[in-house]
Protein backbone atom coordinates (compact mmCIF):
# COMPACT_ATOMS: atom_id res chain seq x y z
CA UNK A 1 0.00 0.00 0.00
CA UNK A 2 2.02 3.27 -1.15
CA UNK A 3 1.82 6.63 0.11
CA UNK A 4 1.40 5.19 4.25
CA UNK A 5 -0.04 7.69 6.08
CA UNK A 6 0.84 8.09 9.60
CA UNK A 7 -1.09 10.33 12.07
CA UNK A 8 -0.06 11.48 15.37
CA UNK A 9 -2.26 9.08 17.23
CA UNK A 10 -0.15 6.32 15.70
CA UNK A 11 2.78 8.19 17.20
CA UNK A 12 1.43 8.15 20.19
CA UNK A 13 0.37 4.48 20.26
CA UNK A 14 3.38 3.27 19.39
CA UNK A 15 5.26 5.39 21.80
CA UNK A 16 2.56 4.05 24.34
CA UNK A 17 3.69 0.26 23.24
CA UNK A 18 7.52 1.04 23.44
CA UNK A 19 6.70 3.06 27.42
CA UNK A 20 7.87 6.56 26.00
CA UNK A 21 6.60 9.61 27.15
CA UNK A 22 6.66 11.93 24.35
CA UNK A 23 5.40 15.69 24.55
CA UNK A 24 3.17 17.32 21.65
CA UNK A 25 6.40 18.82 19.96
CA UNK A 26 8.23 15.27 20.01
CA UNK A 27 4.78 13.94 19.28
CA UNK A 28 5.05 16.26 16.04
CA UNK A 29 8.42 15.96 15.19
CA UNK A 30 8.34 12.11 14.92
CA UNK A 31 5.31 11.54 13.22
CA UNK A 32 7.13 13.85 10.57
CA UNK A 33 10.32 10.88 10.99
CA UNK A 34 8.16 8.17 10.90
CA UNK A 35 6.22 9.48 7.97
CA UNK A 36 9.85 9.76 5.96
CA UNK A 37 10.25 6.37 6.84
CA UNK A 38 7.54 5.22 5.48
CA UNK A 39 7.93 6.97 2.11
CA UNK A 40 11.29 5.32 1.95
CA UNK A 41 9.55 2.43 2.56
CA UNK A 42 6.92 2.60 -0.24
CA UNK A 43 9.62 3.46 -2.67
CA UNK A 44 11.29 -0.06 -1.83
CA UNK A 45 8.11 -1.84 -2.44
CA UNK A 46 8.02 -0.24 -6.34
CA UNK A 47 10.78 -2.88 -6.91
CA UNK A 48 10.07 -6.20 -8.59
CA UNK A 49 11.22 -8.71 -5.89
CA UNK A 50 9.22 -11.89 -6.93
CA UNK A 51 11.85 -14.63 -7.35
CA UNK A 52 14.00 -13.05 -4.93
CA UNK A 53 15.38 -14.66 -1.57
CA UNK A 54 14.04 -13.19 1.57
CA UNK A 55 16.95 -11.50 3.35
CA UNK A 56 17.00 -11.56 7.19
CA UNK A 57 19.98 -10.57 8.15
CA UNK A 58 22.51 -7.82 6.37
CA UNK A 59 25.43 -10.43 7.24
CA UNK A 60 26.49 -13.26 4.65
CA UNK A 61 26.44 -15.43 7.69
CA UNK A 62 24.44 -18.10 9.18
CA UNK A 63 24.71 -20.99 11.50
CA UNK A 64 26.81 -19.55 14.39
CA UNK A 65 26.23 -21.97 16.66
CA UNK A 66 27.91 -22.62 20.02
CA UNK A 67 27.79 -26.41 21.37
CA UNK A 68 25.91 -26.87 24.73
CA UNK A 69 28.62 -26.36 27.21
CA UNK A 70 27.97 -24.55 30.70
CA UNK A 71 29.96 -21.41 31.32
CA UNK A 72 30.19 -19.84 34.86
CA UNK A 73 27.45 -17.65 35.92
CA UNK A 74 27.89 -14.02 37.83
CA UNK A 75 27.72 -13.99 41.29
CA UNK A 76 24.18 -13.00 42.81
CA UNK A 77 25.61 -9.93 43.47
CA UNK A 78 27.12 -8.87 40.43
CA UNK A 79 23.79 -10.19 38.99
CA UNK A 80 21.79 -8.06 41.29
CA UNK A 81 24.28 -4.96 41.47
CA UNK A 82 22.20 -2.72 39.21
CA UNK A 83 19.09 -3.48 40.27
CA UNK A 84 17.07 -0.61 41.86
CA UNK A 85 16.12 -2.63 44.29
CA UNK A 86 16.57 -6.06 45.56
CA UNK A 87 15.01 -8.34 48.34
CA UNK A 88 17.67 -11.18 49.60
CA UNK A 89 18.69 -12.67 46.30
CA UNK A 90 15.88 -12.05 43.79
CA UNK A 91 14.94 -8.20 42.16
CA UNK A 92 12.07 -7.05 43.78
CA UNK A 93 9.52 -5.11 41.63
CA UNK A 94 6.12 -3.56 42.26
CA UNK A 95 3.35 -5.70 43.09
CA UNK A 96 1.98 -7.34 39.78
CA UNK A 97 -1.70 -7.45 40.70
CA UNK A 98 -4.13 -9.79 38.64
CA UNK A 99 -1.28 -10.60 36.09
CA UNK A 100 -0.48 -14.15 34.95
CA UNK A 101 2.31 -16.26 37.15
CA UNK A 102 4.73 -15.65 34.21
CA UNK A 103 5.28 -14.23 30.78
CA UNK A 104 6.06 -16.57 28.59
CA UNK A 105 4.22 -17.77 26.22
CA UNK B 1 -37.73 -15.36 22.51
CA UNK B 2 -37.36 -18.41 21.27
CA UNK B 3 -35.97 -21.31 23.57
CA UNK B 4 -32.49 -22.52 22.48
CA UNK B 5 -32.04 -25.81 22.42
CA UNK B 6 -28.65 -27.66 21.75
CA UNK B 7 -29.33 -30.47 19.48
CA UNK B 8 -25.51 -31.54 18.62
CA UNK B 9 -22.20 -30.14 19.45
CA UNK B 10 -18.47 -30.54 17.98
CA UNK B 11 -15.88 -29.32 20.52
CA UNK B 12 -12.71 -28.33 18.44
CA UNK B 13 -9.67 -28.07 20.68
CA UNK B 14 -6.17 -26.78 19.63
CA UNK B 15 -3.52 -26.87 21.44
CA UNK B 16 -0.50 -24.76 22.83
CA UNK B 17 2.50 -26.74 24.30
CA UNK B 18 5.48 -25.26 26.07
CA UNK B 19 8.31 -28.13 26.18
CA UNK B 20 11.49 -26.86 27.95
CA UNK B 21 14.21 -28.34 26.78
CA UNK B 22 16.92 -30.31 28.13
CA UNK B 23 19.90 -28.79 27.08
CA UNK B 24 22.66 -28.36 29.63
CA UNK B 25 22.94 -24.70 29.08
CA UNK B 26 21.01 -21.66 27.72
CA UNK B 27 18.95 -20.92 24.63
CA UNK B 28 22.18 -17.86 23.56
CA UNK B 29 24.31 -18.09 26.15
CA UNK B 30 26.21 -20.66 28.44
CA UNK B 31 24.71 -20.12 31.88
CA UNK B 32 23.02 -23.52 32.91
CA UNK B 33 20.04 -24.43 32.36
CA UNK B 34 18.56 -26.81 35.41
CA UNK B 35 16.19 -26.39 37.35
CA UNK B 36 16.48 -25.89 41.46
CA UNK B 37 19.08 -23.83 41.58
CA UNK B 38 19.87 -21.00 44.40
CA UNK B 39 17.98 -17.94 43.06
CA UNK B 40 19.62 -15.83 40.42
CA UNK B 41 22.61 -18.33 40.27
CA UNK B 42 21.81 -19.31 36.88
CA UNK B 43 22.38 -15.55 35.10
CA UNK B 44 24.93 -14.02 33.39
CA UNK B 45 25.01 -10.79 31.05
CA UNK B 46 23.18 -12.31 27.98
CA UNK B 47 20.52 -13.39 30.15
CA UNK B 48 20.31 -10.38 32.31
CA UNK B 49 20.48 -8.50 28.53
CA UNK B 50 23.44 -5.92 29.43
CA UNK B 51 24.50 -3.88 26.79
CA UNK B 52 27.44 -5.55 24.67
CA UNK B 53 26.27 -9.06 24.95
CA UNK B 54 26.02 -11.13 22.09
CA UNK B 55 23.58 -13.89 21.84
CA UNK B 56 24.92 -17.07 20.41
CA UNK B 57 22.78 -20.01 19.32
CA UNK B 58 22.66 -23.39 21.14
CA UNK B 59 23.16 -25.97 18.74
CA UNK B 60 21.61 -28.94 21.20
CA UNK B 61 18.59 -27.13 21.11
CA UNK B 62 17.96 -26.20 17.67
CA UNK B 63 18.83 -30.15 17.26
CA UNK B 64 16.96 -31.05 19.55
CA UNK B 65 13.59 -29.19 17.77
CA UNK B 66 14.48 -30.39 14.79
CA UNK B 67 14.32 -33.96 16.13
CA UNK B 68 11.09 -33.40 17.72
CA UNK B 69 9.76 -31.92 14.63
CA UNK B 70 10.75 -34.98 12.40
CA UNK B 71 9.09 -37.20 15.32
CA UNK B 72 5.93 -35.04 14.86
CA UNK B 73 5.89 -35.73 10.78
CA UNK B 74 7.09 -31.70 10.41
CA UNK B 75 8.69 -30.14 7.42
CA UNK B 76 11.71 -28.88 8.55
CA UNK B 77 12.59 -25.45 7.40
CA UNK B 78 16.08 -25.46 5.40
CA UNK B 79 15.98 -21.67 6.28
CA UNK B 80 14.63 -20.02 9.21
CA UNK B 81 15.43 -16.73 11.71
CA UNK B 82 14.94 -15.15 14.82
CA UNK B 83 12.39 -12.60 15.39
CA UNK B 84 11.99 -9.94 18.76
CA UNK B 85 8.71 -10.17 20.48
CA UNK B 86 8.65 -7.25 22.57
CA UNK B 87 6.66 -6.30 25.42
CA UNK B 88 7.08 -4.93 29.09
CA UNK B 89 7.15 -7.05 32.16
CA UNK B 90 9.15 -7.66 35.19
CA UNK B 91 10.53 -11.43 34.33
CA UNK B 92 11.85 -10.19 30.75
CA UNK B 93 14.99 -8.64 31.31
CA UNK B 94 15.33 -7.11 27.71
CA UNK B 95 11.96 -6.15 26.99
CA UNK B 96 11.89 -9.02 24.42
CA UNK B 97 11.71 -12.28 23.67
CA UNK B 98 13.51 -14.48 21.25
CA UNK B 99 11.28 -16.13 19.63
CA UNK B 100 10.47 -16.99 15.53
CA UNK B 101 7.91 -15.40 14.40
CA UNK B 102 7.06 -16.29 10.30
CA UNK B 103 10.16 -18.58 9.86
CA UNK B 104 9.13 -21.49 12.50
CA UNK B 105 11.96 -24.32 12.60
CA UNK B 106 9.08 -26.82 12.07
CA UNK B 107 5.76 -26.57 9.90
CA UNK B 108 2.65 -28.68 8.75
CA UNK B 109 3.19 -31.92 10.51
CA UNK B 110 0.87 -34.96 10.87
CA UNK B 111 0.22 -37.44 13.85
CA UNK B 112 -1.32 -40.67 13.82
CA UNK B 113 -2.99 -40.57 17.74
CA UNK B 114 -3.93 -44.36 18.77
CA UNK B 115 -7.20 -43.48 20.78
CA UNK B 116 -8.34 -45.41 23.85
CA UNK B 117 -10.72 -47.55 21.80
CA UNK B 118 -8.45 -48.20 19.38
CA UNK B 119 -9.10 -45.60 16.92
CA UNK B 120 -6.29 -43.59 15.07
CA UNK B 121 -6.66 -39.97 14.85
CA UNK B 122 -4.61 -37.83 12.83
CA UNK B 123 -3.57 -34.84 14.34
CA UNK B 124 -2.30 -31.45 12.11
CA UNK B 125 0.46 -29.63 13.75
CA UNK B 126 0.78 -26.24 12.73
CA UNK B 127 4.14 -25.51 13.66
CA UNK B 128 6.69 -26.29 16.30
CA UNK B 129 9.39 -23.16 16.82
CA UNK B 130 11.90 -22.24 19.06
CA UNK B 131 12.05 -19.43 21.88
CA UNK B 132 13.31 -18.72 25.08
CA UNK B 133 11.89 -18.79 28.20
CA UNK B 134 11.34 -15.95 30.37
CA UNK B 135 12.01 -15.58 34.03
CA UNK B 136 9.56 -16.64 37.40
CA UNK B 137 7.83 -13.83 39.19
CA UNK B 138 6.55 -14.34 42.08
CA UNK B 139 4.28 -12.38 44.39
CA UNK B 140 4.85 -14.00 47.81
CA UNK B 141 8.66 -14.72 49.12
CA UNK B 142 9.39 -18.00 50.06
CA UNK B 143 7.86 -20.02 52.53
CA UNK B 144 4.59 -18.49 51.54
CA UNK B 145 4.98 -15.46 53.44
CA UNK B 146 2.98 -12.19 52.26
CA UNK B 147 5.12 -9.49 50.71
CA UNK B 148 3.75 -6.27 49.30
CA UNK B 149 6.00 -6.25 46.48
CA UNK B 150 6.87 -8.96 43.56
CA UNK B 151 10.24 -10.90 43.02
CA UNK B 152 12.20 -12.15 40.19
CA UNK B 153 14.26 -14.91 39.76
CA UNK B 154 16.44 -15.24 36.51
CA UNK B 155 17.25 -19.01 36.57
CA UNK B 156 14.75 -19.74 33.98
CA UNK B 157 15.02 -16.52 31.83
CA UNK B 158 16.82 -18.02 28.10
CA UNK B 159 15.89 -21.53 28.35
CA UNK B 160 14.92 -22.84 25.15
CA UNK B 161 11.45 -23.59 25.11
CA UNK B 162 9.79 -25.04 21.77
CA UNK B 163 6.75 -24.15 21.34
CA UNK B 164 4.12 -26.64 19.19
CA UNK B 165 0.77 -25.53 17.89
CA UNK B 166 -1.40 -28.08 16.85
CA UNK B 167 -4.56 -27.47 14.19
CA UNK B 168 -7.91 -27.84 16.01
CA UNK B 169 -8.13 -31.52 15.55
CA UNK B 170 -9.27 -32.68 18.73
CA UNK B 171 -12.78 -33.29 20.14
CA UNK B 172 -13.03 -34.18 23.75
CA UNK B 173 -10.64 -33.63 26.76
CA UNK B 174 -9.94 -36.96 26.58
CA UNK B 175 -8.53 -36.97 23.09
CA UNK B 176 -6.14 -34.11 24.12
CA UNK B 177 -4.66 -35.38 27.20
CA UNK B 178 -3.97 -38.37 25.09
CA UNK B 179 -2.08 -36.49 23.13
CA UNK B 180 -0.17 -34.72 25.70
CA UNK B 181 0.77 -37.54 26.80
CA UNK B 182 1.95 -38.88 23.73
CA UNK B 183 3.79 -36.23 23.45
CA UNK B 184 5.43 -36.84 26.87
CA UNK B 185 6.71 -40.02 25.99
CA UNK B 186 7.76 -38.84 22.59
CA UNK B 187 10.07 -36.31 23.81
CA UNK B 188 11.46 -38.30 26.81
CA UNK B 189 11.99 -40.93 24.20
CA UNK B 190 14.07 -38.69 21.92
CA UNK B 191 15.81 -38.04 24.85
CA UNK B 192 15.18 -33.45 24.39
CA UNK B 193 13.21 -33.31 27.78
CA UNK B 194 12.84 -34.68 30.95
CA UNK B 195 9.26 -33.57 30.32
CA UNK B 196 8.08 -33.65 33.95
CA UNK B 197 4.71 -32.35 34.60
CA UNK B 198 5.57 -31.79 38.36
CA UNK B 199 8.21 -29.75 37.23
CA UNK B 200 6.62 -27.64 34.85
CA UNK B 201 8.84 -29.22 32.04
CA UNK B 202 5.32 -29.23 29.78
CA UNK B 203 2.49 -26.26 29.56
CA UNK B 204 -0.85 -27.18 28.25
CA UNK B 205 -2.70 -24.40 26.76
CA UNK B 206 -6.15 -25.59 24.85
CA UNK B 207 -8.40 -23.02 22.87
CA UNK B 208 -11.76 -24.02 23.04
CA UNK B 209 -14.64 -23.31 20.99
CA UNK B 210 -17.95 -25.33 20.17
CA UNK B 211 -19.85 -25.56 16.74
CA UNK B 212 -24.06 -25.69 18.40
CA UNK B 213 -26.53 -27.04 15.98
CA UNK B 214 -29.93 -25.93 17.26
CA UNK B 215 -33.38 -27.06 16.61
CA UNK B 216 -33.35 -25.85 13.52
CA UNK B 217 -30.51 -27.17 12.10
CA UNK B 218 -28.52 -23.70 12.39
CA UNK B 219 -25.20 -23.95 13.76
CA UNK B 220 -23.83 -21.47 16.12
CA UNK B 221 -19.89 -21.14 16.52
CA UNK B 222 -18.69 -19.94 19.96
CA UNK B 223 -15.80 -17.35 20.40
CA UNK B 224 -12.48 -19.66 20.75
CA UNK B 225 -10.82 -19.02 24.63
CA UNK B 226 -7.51 -20.37 25.56
CA UNK B 227 -6.61 -22.08 29.08
CA UNK B 228 -3.35 -20.63 30.31
CA UNK B 229 -0.29 -22.73 31.80
CA UNK B 230 -1.77 -26.07 32.38
CA UNK B 231 0.50 -28.91 34.03
CA UNK B 232 -1.28 -32.09 34.20
CA UNK B 233 -2.71 -34.53 32.20
CA UNK B 234 -5.75 -34.47 34.42
CA UNK B 235 -6.49 -30.76 34.61
CA UNK B 236 -5.90 -30.76 30.69
CA UNK B 237 -8.74 -33.52 30.67
CA UNK B 238 -11.22 -31.70 33.21
CA UNK B 239 -10.48 -28.46 32.11
CA UNK B 240 -10.84 -28.55 28.60
CA UNK B 241 -14.48 -30.84 28.68
CA UNK B 242 -15.41 -27.91 31.32
CA UNK B 243 -14.72 -24.82 29.04
CA UNK B 244 -16.33 -26.72 26.11
CA UNK B 245 -19.38 -27.51 28.27
CA UNK B 246 -19.25 -23.85 29.80
CA UNK B 247 -19.29 -22.21 26.35
CA UNK B 248 -22.56 -24.43 25.66
CA UNK B 249 -24.20 -23.35 29.12
CA UNK B 250 -23.89 -20.18 28.02
CA UNK B 251 -25.13 -20.35 24.94
CA UNK B 252 -28.50 -21.93 25.79
CA UNK B 253 -28.55 -18.93 28.72
CA UNK B 254 -28.10 -16.39 27.24
CA UNK B 255 -27.54 -16.78 23.54
CA UNK B 256 -23.85 -15.26 23.69
CA UNK B 257 -21.05 -16.88 21.69
CA UNK B 258 -18.93 -15.83 24.00
CA UNK B 259 -15.60 -12.88 23.33
CA UNK B 260 -12.12 -14.29 22.32
CA UNK B 261 -10.68 -14.17 25.93
CA UNK B 262 -8.37 -16.04 28.09
CA UNK B 263 -9.07 -18.36 30.89
CA UNK B 264 -7.61 -19.62 34.41
CA UNK B 265 -8.03 -23.06 35.76
CA UNK B 266 -9.48 -23.02 39.46
CA UNK B 267 -8.57 -26.75 40.62
CA UNK B 268 -10.34 -26.08 44.25
CA UNK B 269 -13.63 -25.34 42.73
CA UNK B 270 -12.77 -27.52 39.83
CA UNK B 271 -13.92 -24.75 37.24
CA UNK B 272 -12.19 -22.28 34.50
CA UNK B 273 -12.41 -18.58 35.44
CA UNK B 274 -12.70 -15.25 32.67
CA UNK B 275 -9.26 -13.55 32.83
CA UNK B 276 -9.17 -11.19 29.88
CA UNK B 277 -10.50 -10.52 26.52
CA UNK B 278 -8.13 -10.84 23.58
CA UNK B 279 -10.30 -8.28 21.60
CA UNK B 280 -6.93 -6.27 20.58
CA UNK B 281 -4.66 -7.70 18.14
CA UNK B 282 -1.53 -8.90 19.48
CA UNK B 283 1.21 -5.76 19.18
CA UNK B 284 4.09 -7.80 19.85
CA UNK B 285 5.72 -5.61 16.72
CA UNK B 286 7.68 -8.67 15.95
CA UNK B 287 11.30 -7.95 14.10
CA UNK B 288 14.56 -9.86 13.15
CA UNK B 289 16.31 -9.55 15.97
CA UNK B 290 19.71 -8.20 14.15
CA UNK B 291 21.82 -9.64 17.09
CA UNK B 292 21.37 -13.49 15.66
CA UNK B 293 22.02 -15.09 11.80
CA UNK B 294 20.02 -17.36 9.99
CA UNK B 295 19.58 -21.01 10.57
CA UNK B 296 20.03 -23.11 7.51
CA UNK B 297 19.41 -26.57 8.18
CA UNK B 298 21.44 -28.77 5.28
CA UNK B 299 20.59 -32.32 4.20
CA UNK B 300 23.57 -33.86 5.84
CA UNK B 301 22.63 -32.16 9.26
CA UNK B 302 19.19 -33.07 8.87
CA UNK B 303 20.01 -37.03 7.59
CA UNK B 304 22.42 -37.51 10.64
CA UNK B 305 19.44 -35.96 13.10
CA UNK B 306 17.41 -38.67 11.17
CA UNK B 307 20.20 -41.09 11.78
CA UNK B 308 20.79 -40.22 15.77
CA UNK B 309 16.63 -40.35 16.24
CA UNK B 310 16.58 -43.86 14.78
CA UNK B 311 12.97 -45.83 15.07
CA UNK B 312 10.04 -44.06 16.63
CA UNK B 313 7.78 -44.92 18.90
CA UNK B 314 4.79 -45.32 16.90
CA UNK B 315 7.28 -47.09 14.23
CA UNK B 316 8.39 -49.55 17.13
CA UNK B 317 5.16 -50.59 17.83
CA UNK B 318 3.52 -50.68 14.65
CA UNK B 319 6.56 -53.61 13.61
CA UNK B 320 5.92 -55.13 16.84
CA UNK B 321 2.47 -55.69 16.18
CA UNK B 322 2.86 -56.62 12.37
CA UNK B 323 6.25 -58.24 11.74
CA UNK B 324 6.42 -59.66 15.59
CA UNK B 325 2.97 -60.35 15.60
CA UNK B 326 2.39 -58.77 19.26
CA UNK B 327 -0.36 -58.10 21.00
CA UNK B 328 -1.16 -54.28 20.86
CA UNK B 329 -0.89 -53.34 24.42
CA UNK B 330 2.39 -55.38 24.87
CA UNK B 331 3.77 -53.85 22.17
CA UNK B 332 3.13 -50.59 23.00
CA UNK B 333 4.59 -51.55 26.51
CA UNK B 334 7.81 -52.44 25.03
CA UNK B 335 8.10 -49.01 22.80
CA UNK B 336 6.95 -46.26 25.20
CA UNK B 337 11.06 -45.86 25.96
CA UNK B 338 13.95 -46.47 23.95
CA UNK B 339 15.92 -48.34 26.71
CA UNK B 340 13.11 -50.61 26.91
CA UNK B 341 12.62 -51.16 23.34
CA UNK B 342 16.69 -51.52 22.91
CA UNK B 343 16.70 -54.41 25.90
CA UNK B 344 13.39 -56.24 24.09
CA UNK B 345 15.55 -55.51 21.00
CA UNK B 346 18.40 -57.25 22.12
CA UNK B 347 16.42 -60.23 23.75
CA UNK B 348 15.36 -60.86 20.45
CA UNK B 349 18.84 -60.27 18.83
CA UNK B 350 20.25 -63.85 21.13
CA UNK B 351 17.56 -65.95 19.16
CA UNK B 352 14.46 -65.24 21.90
CA UNK B 353 11.09 -65.76 19.78
CA UNK B 354 9.45 -62.65 20.16
CA UNK B 355 6.18 -63.66 22.08
CA UNK B 356 8.23 -65.43 24.56
CA UNK B 357 10.72 -62.45 24.56
CA UNK B 358 7.46 -60.18 25.36
CA UNK B 359 6.51 -62.48 27.72
CA UNK B 360 9.83 -62.48 29.52
CA UNK B 361 10.11 -58.42 29.37
CA UNK B 362 6.81 -58.64 31.45
CA UNK B 363 8.48 -60.33 34.17
CA UNK B 364 11.51 -58.20 34.29
CA UNK B 365 9.13 -55.23 34.54
CA UNK B 366 7.32 -56.92 37.19
CA UNK B 367 10.52 -57.41 39.23
CA UNK B 368 11.59 -54.02 38.02
CA UNK B 369 8.93 -52.22 39.63
CA UNK B 370 9.13 -53.87 42.92
CA UNK B 371 12.84 -52.37 43.13
CA UNK B 372 11.37 -49.28 41.46
CA UNK B 373 13.93 -49.85 39.14
CA UNK B 374 13.68 -49.61 34.98
CA UNK B 375 14.21 -53.10 32.85
CA UNK B 376 17.76 -52.36 31.87
CA UNK B 377 19.18 -51.45 35.13
CA UNK B 378 18.13 -54.29 36.42
CA UNK B 379 21.73 -56.02 35.99
CA UNK B 380 21.07 -58.49 34.10
CA UNK B 381 21.87 -59.05 30.68
CA UNK B 382 19.67 -59.29 27.66
CA UNK B 383 22.01 -62.27 26.48
CA UNK B 384 20.38 -64.23 29.85
CA UNK B 385 17.09 -63.56 28.92
CA UNK B 386 17.75 -65.26 25.83
CA UNK B 387 18.96 -67.73 27.24
CA UNK B 388 16.13 -68.54 29.70
CA UNK B 389 13.86 -67.91 26.58
CA UNK B 390 15.95 -70.91 25.16
CA UNK B 391 15.65 -73.28 28.12
CA UNK B 392 12.00 -72.61 27.52
CA UNK B 393 11.90 -73.66 23.77
CA UNK B 394 14.26 -76.90 24.98
CA UNK B 395 11.30 -77.75 27.48
CA UNK B 396 13.76 -77.65 30.10
CA UNK B 397 12.19 -74.98 31.83
CA UNK B 398 8.12 -74.53 32.31
CA UNK B 399 6.72 -72.04 30.24
CA UNK B 400 5.80 -69.95 33.20
CA UNK B 401 6.94 -66.26 33.99
CA UNK B 402 6.88 -67.10 37.62
CA UNK B 403 9.55 -69.08 36.98
CA UNK B 404 11.34 -66.87 34.67
CA UNK B 405 11.62 -64.21 37.88
CA UNK B 406 12.86 -66.89 40.00
CA UNK B 407 16.00 -67.58 37.51
CA UNK B 408 16.33 -63.76 37.02
CA UNK B 409 15.84 -62.61 40.83
CA UNK B 410 19.06 -65.46 40.93
CA UNK B 411 20.67 -63.57 37.92
CA UNK B 412 20.32 -60.41 39.71
CA UNK B 413 22.16 -61.92 42.60
CA UNK B 414 25.01 -63.23 40.32
CA UNK B 415 25.12 -63.51 37.17
CA UNK B 416 26.26 -66.95 35.31
CA UNK B 417 24.67 -69.03 32.35
CA UNK B 418 20.57 -69.04 33.21
CA UNK B 419 20.76 -73.12 32.76
CA UNK B 420 23.13 -73.31 35.31
CA UNK B 421 20.90 -70.92 37.64
CA UNK B 422 17.76 -72.69 36.65
CA UNK B 423 19.57 -75.96 37.77
CA UNK B 424 20.38 -75.04 41.15
CA UNK B 425 16.80 -73.29 41.90
CA UNK B 426 15.63 -77.11 40.96
CA UNK B 427 13.46 -75.52 38.20
CA UNK B 428 15.02 -77.59 35.70
CA UNK B 429 12.63 -80.16 34.06
CA UNK B 430 13.51 -83.48 33.81
CA UNK B 431 13.41 -84.83 30.11
CA UNK B 432 14.55 -88.66 30.64
CA UNK B 433 11.63 -90.43 29.75
CA UNK B 434 12.37 -93.32 32.05
CA UNK B 435 12.10 -91.21 34.88
CA UNK B 436 8.44 -90.56 33.59
CA UNK B 437 7.77 -93.61 33.04
CA UNK B 438 8.54 -94.49 36.74
CA UNK B 439 6.68 -91.54 37.85
CA UNK B 440 3.70 -92.98 35.90
CA UNK B 441 3.34 -96.57 36.96
CA UNK B 442 3.90 -95.40 40.47
CA UNK B 443 0.82 -93.19 40.32
CA UNK B 444 -1.41 -95.46 38.34
CA UNK B 445 -0.80 -98.51 40.54
CA UNK B 446 -2.38 -96.12 43.67
CA UNK B 447 -5.10 -94.21 41.48
CA UNK B 448 -7.10 -96.88 39.23
CA UNK B 449 -10.51 -95.02 39.74
CA UNK B 450 -8.83 -91.22 37.37
CA UNK B 451 -7.36 -94.07 35.24
CA UNK B 452 -10.75 -96.00 34.17
CA UNK B 453 -12.33 -92.59 34.01
CA UNK B 454 -10.15 -91.47 31.29
CA UNK B 455 -10.42 -95.22 29.46
CA UNK B 456 -14.09 -94.97 29.90
CA UNK B 457 -14.01 -91.89 27.86
CA UNK B 458 -13.72 -88.66 29.91
CA UNK B 459 -10.51 -87.01 28.54
CA UNK B 460 -10.98 -84.26 31.18
CA UNK B 461 -9.41 -87.12 33.67
CA UNK B 462 -5.94 -86.70 31.48
CA UNK B 463 -5.35 -83.52 32.86
CA UNK B 464 -5.99 -84.49 36.44
CA UNK B 465 -3.99 -87.71 35.54
CA UNK B 466 -1.03 -84.85 34.76
CA UNK B 467 -1.18 -83.02 37.14
CA UNK B 468 -0.82 -85.76 39.81
CA UNK B 469 2.29 -87.22 38.25
CA UNK B 470 3.35 -83.56 37.98
CA UNK B 471 2.95 -83.41 41.91
CA UNK B 472 4.20 -86.86 42.78
CA UNK B 473 7.54 -86.18 41.38
CA UNK B 474 9.02 -82.50 41.21
CA UNK B 475 10.34 -81.29 37.98
CA UNK B 476 9.29 -83.36 35.24
CA UNK B 477 8.18 -82.23 31.75
CA UNK B 478 4.68 -81.83 31.38
CA UNK B 479 4.64 -82.56 27.55
CA UNK B 480 6.99 -85.63 28.06
CA UNK B 481 4.26 -86.84 31.23
CA UNK B 482 1.43 -86.16 28.91
CA UNK B 483 2.59 -88.07 25.91
CA UNK B 484 3.82 -90.79 28.38
CA UNK B 485 0.05 -91.33 29.72
CA UNK B 486 -1.06 -91.19 26.52
CA UNK B 487 0.98 -94.07 25.02
CA UNK B 488 0.30 -96.12 28.33
CA UNK B 489 -3.52 -95.19 28.84
CA UNK B 490 -3.86 -96.23 24.99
Amino acid sequence: MPDSQISIEDTRHVATLARLSLDESKLQKFTGQLQNILKYVDKIRQLDTAGVEPMAHALPLQNVLREDVVEPSLTVEEVLQNAPETDGPFFKVPKIIGGDEDSAG
Amino acid sequence: MSERICKSFKILVGMEIHVQLATKSKMFTGAANGFGGEPNTQVDPVVLGLPGTLPVMNKKAVEYSIKVGLALGCQIARQCKWDRKSYYYPDLPKNYQISQYDLPLCSTGMYDLILKDGRVKSIRIRRAHLEEDAGKLMHEAPGGYAIDWSIVDLNRAGTPLLEIVTEPDFESGEEVAAFGQELQKIVQYLGVSEAQMQMGHMRFEPNINVHITDQNGIVHKTAITEIKNLNSFSVLQRATDYEAQRQIRQWQDTGSLGKKSTYGWDEVHGRTFHQRDKEEANEYRYFPDPDLVPVHVDDLWLSNLKLEIGELPTARRKRYVEVLGLKEKDAAILATDRETGDFFEAVLAGGAPAPRASTLMEALRELANDTGQSVSKLGVSPQRIAEIAKLVTDNKIAASKEIAKKIVSALVEKDAPAEETAKQLGLLQSSDTGEVDAAIDALLATNPPAMADYQGGKQAALGSLVGMVMKSVRGLNPKLVQEGLKKRLG
